[in-house]
């Protein structure tokens, strides 16, 4: 056993877990956080991408432990004060979702590419390679790409306005 | 003039359908009521459920937890066939955190039945299936890799996987074999006693002496083997199971990924002797799609309800990705030959199939009907063939069970005929649209000669819009010029027609189902006027709470925050056949419409006795009830605060509003459409790239455009997957070498491009909406397409799918090759 100590969506968390524990376990069966899913187990399909320190990566394959001391940001964490973000919205506007169950993995990998983009820089191409890592199933990706595109520029929109 | 109407595909908000709009919030708003349209029917009403989506507070089974619960870990065959000789569980109970080891022999020994098949096929001969005995947990015989042997429960999910490993199952191993056709081979190993030759049934419809005839008289035959290769619908939530036996109460509940939870219940109860239905309670709560994988009761979830009670604790699991490829239904798996009979003015005078259709180890749910009625009924196409004769042979091999995968029978049968419909117009000499064209079906109904009677459609509106937005006349230039850049250019067509809304009820029973094929609904109008609608339908991606609402929206003009779909648990919802088919919209929304139109009745009664108006002059309008020609109206929640407090009701009129119905159409419905795709390959890797993708589809009445385009472009993207990415591949031994994600390759978003969608109506007589259905079209149309347009860009027809880029360079290759020569 090994106490894991993070701070989960600004907040800071602790428990001791077995030391084989994965970080998606931490967040789903400890914390209780279930928005963050589980689709395969080989780092393929993205249903379980969080940031770790601003970074995306797959929870299901990162050991709770290497997340010891890190910030770490799960989908429940992305709304604040009941505004959602503009990638949450844009997924709805545009209808970037059906069953949901992969919904946040994409939306956790949009907000990661347009962090490293920089907003408003990014098209259609760009966003169809960038998202190889998330499998969704039931939108052929149209949609997401549209949601991505969308949100990416009303970012870029949003933050000419606050300079 | 054609009745048709064009819904143009970027129809913005507002403009179709939006009845009224107060209030107001902005996207962004989401804790708080935010826009109060009434979006009725055609508007592109965004959707009620993905707030608790986007926000990660929806709720799978894999999220539920129940107090005391311990976890299942399932000890599976490594070998495609074997005999068991023993199996060893005394390390493995031992182990920290252990409840219990349980095997087939203890499940036997308890009367937990054998797996059923719901649907049943006579062979040519009259003789009845030859159905192997399936039990959830195996004591004898395994017939494919991952079948279960026995269940460990333990405290936590870790403990139990790890005695999983420590069963020694002792195996002696026998021969195998994976592919139909070899399975019907003189040296091929018996898999079950009971079905000699692996033979499940030999069966046929159609005339055969009539399409004898019709090849004699030929003036052009075509012929072709077809393949519609093995894939796996691959949902991404993968199956789970929370089983709750309560022992004071004698009474289980089930949290399961189910689409159809109702039929889970029945099967479990009168099949499986769980639990007597009133004792067994199944909730499907959101599912992370389902694509037809999630329709039947599988082992694992049966188990997990018996070990409950075995164990006197809840008990959950959830399947891995590996275990999803191992268990899960798959789909297709069917070769095929077919001959295609034209007269001297290329009319199709006769189609003949010979089809054998591998169906696994085991017989699904409705694996039965897949290769039968929902496939050789198709063969007609869009087109007038007067004479078809199909013999579909359904054979076990040493795979993971086939059942319904997105279409069931209908991609097999459209695949074969779009195929030959364009290798026919290459073979003669006639553009693919015109030989299409030339044979189009116009007069309905139109009763094919295997069994479909068409009901409604427009052929020849969805070829030309297709051909329109694909600019289809300007293919030579475009083809021109990829050459110029090295690069071959391919164009293809398929006019797919489909079959949804499987029913009547008495029409599929005659044709073996066993169960019907209705659906229920009831409206609940609460004294305070919202509503809830429960509907034996089940989301599970579909939008059905957003999609339903706006019915009731339409009907009432109340907005959509007043009306709550109810759905996917047996103690809510009485009865319901649940969501595959395409059948929500065509079946379910019949039945709530039918709902409906008995609360409007009472609730008109009601207003014209309070307002002392004659009944025939109530009109319902924006949420109030209205004397006509008059000022007088009551709101919709003084009527049904009326109904309730019962004051003052019209004599004889007993208290409430509410209302169900049970619906069951008349005739299945038929979507139809075509798809056009473009491809660019590249000569020096063979690799395809889908430069243009249209789609012109006939749903009938659109509830939500924004909702049915989504359908499609996710239809789309798994027939892309099966014709060029997909393929279930064993090995030796019949080791399944696809059952990952790192193997088996999945569509992503780089594979597939933006699609060009537009839809024309032909309503369809049968429902009182005049909806056809479009969950699964897509699926359906797309694959022929595809190969249709990459065999025209490397001049060589013999492709099979998936089209890989291996496969289409050495194809190409010889291509040049021979011609070099």
């Amino acid at each position: 056993m090994s106490k894991v100590s993070m701070v989960l969506n600004g907040k800071a968390v602790s428990a001791d877990v077995e030391d084989r524990t994965l970080l998606v376990s931490f967040i789903r069966e400890v914390r209780q956080l279930t928005g963050t899913h589980v689709g395969c187990d080989t780092s393929q399909c993205g249903a379980c991408v969080v940031h770790v320190d601003g970074r995306a990566v797959k929870s299901c394959t990162m050991l709770a432990a290497q997340a010891d001391g890190a910030e770490v940001l799960t989908i429940e964490g992305l709304a604040s004060n009941g505004t959602l973000h503009p990638i949450q919205a844009a997924f709805r506007e545009h209808h970037g979702l059906q069953c949901g169950f992969c919904t946040p993995g994409m939306i956790l990998s949009a907000l990661d590419m347009i962090n490293r983009h920089g907003a408003g820089n990014l098209d259609e191409k760009t966003i169809r390679h960038e998202l190889e890592g998330n499998i969704c199933r039931c939108t052929g990706y149209h949609n997401i790409v549209k949601a991505i595109k969308a949100a990416s520029d009303q970012m870029a929109g949003m933050a000419q306005a606050a300079e | 003039m054609r009745a048709v109407r064009q819904v143009l595909r970027q129809t913005e908000t507002g403009k179709t359908g939006l009845r009224r709009i107060s209030g107001t919030g902005g996207t962004g708003a989401f804790f708080g009521r935010e826009t109060m349209a009434v979006e009725g029917i055609g508007a592109r009403a965004l959707r009620k459920e993905d707030k608790r989506f986007i926000t990660g507070k929806g709720r799978y089974t894999d999220d539920i937890v129940a107090p005391g619960m311990g976890y299942a870990a399932f000890v599976r065959s490594p070998h495609a066939h074997a005999r068991i000789r023993s199996i060893d569980s005394g390390a493995a109970s031992v182990m920290p955190g252990v409840d219990a080891v349980l095997t087939g022999d203890q499940l036997v020994g308890d009367g937990v039945g054998n797996i059923i098949c719901g649907w049943m096929i006579h062979s040519k001969d009259g003789s009845p299936m030859k159905m192997g005995g399936w039990r959830a947990l195996e004591p004898e015989v395994v017939r494919h890799v991952g079948q279960a042997v026995a269940v460990v429960i333990a405290d936590t999910l870790a403990q139990a996987r790890d005695a999983a490993d420590a069963v020694v199952v002792d195996y002696e191993e026998l021969p195998s074999v994976t592919n139909a056709v070899a399975a019907l081979g003189p040296d091929a190993p018996q898999i079950h006693p009971e079905a000699e030759g692996n033979l499940i049934f030999d069966w046929e419809i159609g005339d055969e002496a009539a399409v004898n005839a019709a090849f004699e008289n030929a003036a052009h035959v075509t012929r072709m083997n077809i393949q519609n290769n093995r894939v796996v619908p691959n949902p991404m939530e993968p199956r789970a199971a929370l089983a709750d036996y309560n022992s004071a109460e004698e009474h289980f509940t089930l949290y399961t990924t189910s689409q159809n939870p109702h039929v889970a219940r029945l099967v479990l109860s009168a099949f499986y002797n769980i639990a007597p239905e009133h004792k067994l309670r199944v909730i499907a709560p959101d599912v992370g799609g389902g694509f037809g994988a999630k329709i039947y009761i599988y082992p694992e979830e049966m188990v997990c309800l018996w070990a409950s009670k075995r164990v006197n604790r809840p008990v959950k699991w959830a399947c891995d990705r590996t275990e999803a490829f191992l268990t899960d239904a798959h789909g297709r798996d069917h070769e095929s030959e077919a001959e295609l009979a034209l007269d001297s003015d290329n009319k199709i005078i006769g189609l003949r199939v010979k089809t054998v259709a591998n169906l696994g180890a085991y017989m699904s749910l409705f694996s039965s009907s897949v290769p039968t009625y929902l496939y050789a009924t198709l063969l007609s196409g869009q087109y007038n063939i007067p004479a078809i004769h199909a013999n579909v042979k359904a054979v076990y091999t040493n795979t993971t069970p086939v059942d319904a995968y997105r279409g069931a029978g209908r991609p097999e049968a459209t695949y074969l005929i779009e195929r030959m419909m364009e290798t026919a117009a290459r073979e003669v000499g006639l553009s693919p649209a015109e030989f299409r064209r030339r044979n189009f079906v116009r007069s309905f109904p139109h009763q094919t000669p295997v069994i479909m009677c068409y009901d409604a459609g427009d052929y020849d509106a969805t070829l030309d819009a297709a051909l329109s937005a694909a600019d289809y006349d300007g293919f030579a230039a475009r083809k021109a010029e990829a050459a110029s850049r090295g690069k071959l250019r391919g164009i293809g067509l398929s006019c797919y027609i489909e079959a949804c809304g499987i029913a009547p009820s008495a029409a599929v029973g005659s044709l073996g189902a066993g169960v019907g094929l209705w659906e229920s609904a009831e409206v609940r109008v609460n004294p305070v006027g919202t509503i809830e609608i429960l509907t034996g339908s089940h989301s599970h991606g579909q939008g059905h709470e957003t999609t339903f609402s706006q019915l009731i929206c339409e009907r009432f003009g109340i907005d959509s925050d007043s009306v709550a779909i109810v759905h996917g648990d047996t103690d809510k919802v009485q009865f319901g056949m649940g969501t595959y088919g395409s059948r929500s919209g065509a079946v379910g929304m019949s039945a709530i419409v039918k709902a409906l139109d008995k609360v409007e009745a009472k609730a008109k009664k009601i207003a014209a006795h309070l307002m002392e108006a004659s009944e025939g002059d109530i009109q319902i309008e924006g949420g109030e009830l209205k004397v006509a020609g008059t000022d007088k109206k009551l709101s919709f929640t003084e009527v049904a605060l009326a109904a309730y407090t019962a004051h003052n009701l019209p004599e004889g009129m007993e208290p409430g509003l509410k209302e169900g119905a049970f619906y069951d159409p008349t005739n299945f419905t038929f979507p139809a459409g075509t798809y056009v795709c473009e491809v660019e390959i590249d000569p020096e890797t063979g690799k395809t790239e889908i430069v243009n993708f249209v789609a012109a589809d006939d749903f009938g009445k659109i509830i939500n455009p924004m909702i049915v385009e989504g359908q499609v472009h996710g239809g789309l993207t798994q027939g892309i997957g099966q014709a060029l990415l997909e393929s279930v591949t064993y090995g030796e031994n019949g080791q399944l070498l696809t059952a990952t994600y790192m193997d088996y390759a999945m569509p992503r978003a780089d594979d597939v491009p933006s699609f060009n969608l537009s839809t024309h109506e032909t309503l369809c007589p049968g429902n009182p909406l005049g909806i056809k259905g479009c969950g699964e079209a897509g699926a359906i149309g797309s694959p022929p397409a595809i190969i249709n347009a990459i065999t025209d860009a490397i001049g060589n027809n013999d492709l099979s799918m998936p089209a890989k880029p291996e496969k289409v360079w050495a194809l190409y290759n010889s291509t040049m090759k021979q011609a070099a020569e």
